[in-house]
């Protein structure tokens, strides 16, 4: 039987020829895609992700353990059933209206996909109104607001407000992030959550889908 | 010579926004005096960050820092109600921080600077966001010189940020704010470059020494200026001796006398 922690080990180590050989054999062997995705490659990232947290890794090694992952979830996709393809719950991520800064809205979206989630990155510069049609086009699960200025924080709070007054609210768990946001500015605006970095956000939403 | 903006009167420093709340004027003029020794060459002031407040907010900080000030302020808000008070207010030219060519931040901002007499930061942002490659830069830095030219704002009186991104998330990213800097350089050959440097170590450990080594590349390219802590010694050594390498000093005299007074060590 293929060993998945060693493929875990290898995602995080960012060692591309391994990783392929681990996956390729484990396919080999039968093992399902379905495994060799949630218990090799996700979980894999997961450790990516608490490293990331805990400031044993950095940015560049998280963005690279991705792109290898992805190159591996390319090799498995022919395998994986419709829904597993498919990816896990809606998650919508965007920069509020007035914010042009995206760098750290991707990692974020970049960690959640990792995680097997279905991310939706719909851009910067997001009216409430956009936020809430993609809720409901997407049928999301979480929505992910994303804010680097002072000066455009308040619009979180606006966005927020505007989901709540769209009735959609109980269908959706909010994230908020971004330089200057804080878990007390959180809890004031309403939201269900707050992660300081990429690897903190990845875990927060797998916690509220649960 | 390089000109340095300081950067710790803003009220998104939590110890700012508490003095600032408590009309704590010692506190204030403690920083402003230190940053001064330290050898700013510009004080920035931002009152953004207590919502609802940024107008009583620099009027309070400005009335406290202009009785002992000696160097020109930098008015940093994106609101021109805010700035035209404060423009009114100082007595030395100031800069303003600053325009870009976003929509609504360059129709608000054009009336605001037609005619005045003062230094202006402008950010190579657009309604596309950060720029994505060097000649992105250039091309928003040759249009914001076109737009501020036309209402009188000489190119040497313009600052030009050309938007440093992290080197973490695109490892072109150094080389790509070089090239724009030299590149813009070369079209105009007065105007400033300035602008903030910590983007470029963001995601990354250790980031003073990138910092440090960013800013030398970046003054080798053209940049004469930077919005920076000046209470960073390091940083502030490291400039004082690019800038003597790059013969911007006469007979070594500020990096001597930077060493002299214990503010440049080996």
């Amino acid at each position: 039987m293929a060993d998945l922690s060693a493929m875990t080990e290898a995602l995080v180590d960012c060692d591309e020829d391994k990783l392929f050989e681990l996956v390729n054999a484990a396919l080999a062997e039968n093992i399902p895609a379905t495994d060799v995705l949630n218990q090799g490659l996700i979980a894999g990232m997961d450790i990516v992700g608490e490293k990331m947290e805990s400031g044993d890794m950095f940015i560049p090694e998280v963005l690279m353990a991705a792109q290898v992952m992805g190159k591996c979830v390319e090799l498995l996709k022919p395998l994986l059933g419709e829904d597993e393809a498919d990816g896990g719950a809606n998650v919508i991520i965007g920069t509020v209206k007035g914010d042009l800064h995206d760098i750290g809205k991707n990692l974020v979206a970049m960690m959640l996909e990792s995680a097997g989630m279905n991310v939706h990155n719909i851009g910067v510069d997001i009216e409430p109104e956009e936020f809430i049609a993609q809720i409901k086009e997407k049928n999301a699960k979480i929505i992910c607001l994303s804010a680097l200025l002072t000066t455009t924080m308040p619009m979180m709070k606006k966005t927020v407000a505007a989901i709540v007054e769209s009735g959609l609210r109980n269908q959706v768990k909010i994230m908020v992030g971004g330089a200057p946001v804080t878990q007390a500015f959180a809890d004031e605006i309403g939201a269900d959550g707050f992660a300081p970095d990429a690897g903190s956000a990845s875990k927060l939403a797998k916690a509220l889908l649960n | 010579m390089f000109e340095v903006i300081g950067e710790r009167i803003n009220t998104s420093r939590k110890k700012v926004q508490a003095a600032v709340a408590d009309r704590d004027a010692d506190y204030i003029l403690d920083d402003v005096k230190q940053q001064l020794e330290a050898g700013a060459n510009f004080i920035d002031v931002n009152a953004g960050a207590r919502i609802g407040h940024e107008t009583e907010d620099m009027r309070w900080l400005i009335d406290t820092i202009q009785p002992i000030v000696t160097v020109p302020l930098c008015l940093d808000s994106p609101d021109p109600a805010v700035l035209e008070m404060a423009f009114q207010m100082v007595k030395k030219t100031p800069m303003i921080n600053s325009i870009s060519l976003e929509k609504d931040r360059l129709e608000a901002m054009l009336p605001f600077l037609d005619g005045k007499d003062c230094k202006v930061i402008a950010l190579c942002m657009d309604d596309n966001g950060m720029p994505s490659n060097a000649n992105d830069i250039i091309g928003r830095a040759v249009l914001l010189v076109k737009e501020l030219n036309k209402i009188g704002i000489k190119t040497e009186s313009i600052y030009i940020d050309p938007l440093v991104q992290p080197i973490s998330t695109d490892s072109n990213k150094g080389v790509m704010v070089l090239d724009a800097v030299r590149g813009i350089k070369n079209k105009f050959p007065e105007v400033h470059i300035t602008g903030g440097l910590s983007n470029i170590s963001y995601g990354l450990p250790q980031r003073k020494i990138i910092n440090r080594t960013f800013v030398t590349l970046m003054m080798d390219a053209g940049m004469d200026s930077a919005i920076i802590d000046p209470l960073d010694k390091a940083i502030m050594a490291t400039i004082k001796t690019a800038d003597m390498l790059l013969g911007h000093d006469n007979f070594c005299g500020g990096y001597l006398k930077g060493v002299r007074s214990g503010a440049i060590k080996s």
